[in-house]
């Protein structure tokens, strides 16, 4: 059975519609994140699950249960905020037990669970602190351990991340994930940030304008994404995309008289067709002048990452980004050749952007 | 101020030098004028610097003006007052700033033009609800015809009285809404990030919760700032208690005892006695004033965070 249930959900303020009709099934102990650029209405889905906005239509149940008209205290459900809320008048121990504290659990009770919980995110030492003494990263550590001394239903969590630094950032994510395994609490997670999506869900809920364009495991949203904006939203560097259509041999035509070789699209290839066409940075390969099928291209500038390189560089009037390994000297204005695997390919209609299986 | 030259400091101390003088000039005749005998004091031209008989007066200006009894009694009522006006302008605040009801904005509105309806301006109608505070309801039943309707069919004679006149509780109700109190408590609530309001609600507290154990302790130093204005002005409160106290011997307040301290037309003109009084009065005030002053300013000022 699934612990949260997402069905039809709706959100308008006044006439403008920002949430249009989300339906999402989060199977219980599952850790999922909703990704997606800012103003796409991932945290307004997560508020209207923690009960903080209203719902203007559809319905929402957490363990079977329908909460639309329920108070957030009685959702079952805890959540860390971006800029970390802790009451800056109370001390760490206060800000932890608070929840206990109005739940009326009896002072020793609430004592050892606040100890217990401060020892799992390392606070034991700062638990006479107060908020305004403590670094971002301290904080944010509060701000967890405020939310799990209540031993929640579901963890929701909006961009918690968002006010670190990177180095932190990626601390706090394995301590997530870390908590998530042994807590085992069914947990949502919010952000734009793709690299922190893609290492922590179990399972991605991609939003765009309003709209959920994708559910899936990361690796499946990465492998196959469903439609045009997913394919470019996933992935640093960016999928490369190219307007074109299908000529009467089958071949792809794009920007100023490109000519691509399709093989494998065999069945979509109808003649006059327009589609996109998606490849990923590390499918295309820079190859020798004289390898069949070679695209020739100019460079228009290099990204050295170190162990590899991006080649930004243009042929037939589009632009190609290349993952390259191969760290001969490079310079902007060379002529280069390049190669795409054909097995790599991602097509999109060109009318409403979905996928197009072939 | 960016300039710091030699100069500019010397002007800025000698305008600071002349505000004080100012201002302390008054106290300094209360106090030389309270400490001299009959015949000093009655001197033309008047002697600025204090003479010994300080204690004698402060003995004949505390008996005379019966300023014991008095003293509890503006203590009472001024903190009474205080009190009153925290509790009533931070909860109508609260409810301006964090519900969202129908009508909020009109309340917030109705409360802030009372501003320039000060008690001098509504004093006969506030008597009047004072004289019997249960006036206006008196006036719906009647208007609407409920009090016939009872009359005709029991015979009774409905007739609402509370006569609030000569109590503690009609010294201090009246003055107990206040729309500066209010808005300051609006202005400082409204800087509170919704994040912690919403991670109250998650901590599952109810509003009332929220209220105690969130916003009051964030606005202590607000609060301490109202109270000392508050204070000093409900110690201060001359006309008000002049007008529902016809009983002076057990509702008087020490402000209203000052009329009986000052030497009658074919008296003896112990102006003495009168400043000596004024000291022992003026005293509970500069008191607070000197207390509170570091959270008078900061809570006014700026924001402790």
């Amino acid at each position: 059975m699934s612990q949260i249930s997402i069905k039809g959900v709706k959100k308008s303020y006044g006439k403008s519609q920002v949430v249009h009709g989300v339906d999402v099934e989060i199977e219980a102990g599952e850790f999922v994140v909703i990704l997606g650029p800012s103003g796409c209405g991932k945290s307004t889905l997560l508020r209207m699950i923690a009960g903080l906005e209203g719902i203007s239509a559809g319905e929402i149940s957490i363990g079977g249960k329908v909460v639309n008209d329920l108070e957030p205290r009685e959702r079952g459900c805890a959540m860390v905020f971006q800029n970390y809320a802790l009451y800056p008048h109370m001390t760490v121990r206060q800000n932890i037990g608070y929840s206990l504290k109005v739940a009326r659990v009896p002072k020793a009770e609430r004592d050892a669970r606040v100890m217990a919980v401060a020892k799992s995110v390392g606070l034991e030492t700062f638990l006479d602190r107060r908020p305004g003494e403590l670094s971002g990263g301290q904080r944010q550590r509060v701000a967890m351990a405020r939310a799990m001394v209540r031993e929640p239903k579901v963890f929701l969590f909006d961009e918690p991340f968002s006010n670190l630094d990177a180095k932190l950032r990626v601390a706090m994510r394995a301590e997530v994930r870390r908590l998530h395994r042994d807590l085992g609490v069914t947990s949502v997670f919010v952000t734009h940030d793709q690299i922190e999506a893609m290492t922590l869900a179990d399972k991605l809920i991609i939003m765009n304008a309003g709209n959920v364009e994708q559910v899936g495991r990361p690796t499946e949203v990465y492998n196959n994404p469903a439609s045009r904006f997913v394919a470019d939203f996933i992935g640093s560097p960016a999928m490369n995309l190219f307007d074109g259509e299908f000529d009467a041999e089958g071949q792809f035509l794009y920007g100023k008289g490109g000519r691509m070789a399709v093989p494998l699209l065999n069945g979509v290839r109808s003649p006059g067709r327009k589609v996109v066409l998606g490849v990923r940075p590390e499918s295309v390969r820079r190859i020798g002048a004289d390898a069949h099928g070679a695209i020739p291209a100019v460079v228009d500038y290099v990204e050295e990452l170190g162990a590899s390189r991006l080649i930004h560089a243009e042929a037939n009037g589009s632009r190609f980004v290349a993952v390259d390994t191969d760290m001969t000297e490079i310079t902007s204005g060379m002529p280069v050749h390049l190669s795409i695997d054909g097995t790599a390919l991602h097509l999109f209609s060109a009318e409403d952007g979905r996928r197009i299986t072939h | 101020m960016i300039e710091r030259s030699p100069f500019f400091n010397f002007v800025t101390y000698l305008a600071m030098a002349i505000g004080a003088f100012l201002v302390v000039i008054p106290f300094w005749i209360t106090l030389v004028a309270g400490s001299q005998s009959l015949q000093e004091v009655s001197r033309v031209p008047i002697n600025l610097w204090p003479s010994s008989h300080l204690w004698e007066n402060l003995q004949v200006a505390w008996a005379r003006a019966d300023l014991g009894p008095k003293m509890i009694n503006s203590f009472i009522v001024a903190i009474g007052v205080t009190v009153g006006k925290i509790v009533l302008a931070s909860l109508s605040a609260f409810a301006i700033v964090f519900f969202n009801f129908r009508g909020r904005m009109i309340s917030f509105w109705a409360i802030f033009i009372t501003l320039m309806l000060p008690l001098e301006v509504r004093i006969v109608p506030t008597y009047a609800i004072a004289a019997n505070a249960l006036l206006p309801f008196q006036a719906i039943l009647d208007v609407t015809g409920i009090s016939w309707a009872v009359n005709a069919l029991s015979g009774v004679q409905v007739s609402l009285n509370w006569n609030l006149l000569n109590s503690y509780t009609g010294l201090i109700l009246p003055l107990v809404a206040t729309a500066t109190g209010t808005f300051l408590y609006r202005q400082f609530f409204m800087t509170i990030p919704d994040e912690l309001v919403e991670a109250s609600k998650m901590d599952g507290a109810k509003p009332l919760e929220f209220f105690v154990d969130v916003l009051i302790p964030l606005s202590r130093t607000n609060m301490l700032a109202l109270a000392t204005i508050m204070f000093v002005s409900s110690w201060n409160q001359y006309l008000w208690p002049l007008l529902v106290t016809t009983d002076r011997a057990n509702f008087g307040t020490v402000v209203m005892q000052l009329k009986a301290l000052i030497p009658a037309q074919n008296g003896t003109p112990d102006w003495n006695v009168t400043m000596a009084g004024a000291l022992i009065i003026m005293l509970p005030p500069l008191l607070v004033v000197a207390f509170m002053q570091r959270w008078f300013v900061r809570g006014l000022i700026s924001r402790d965070k």
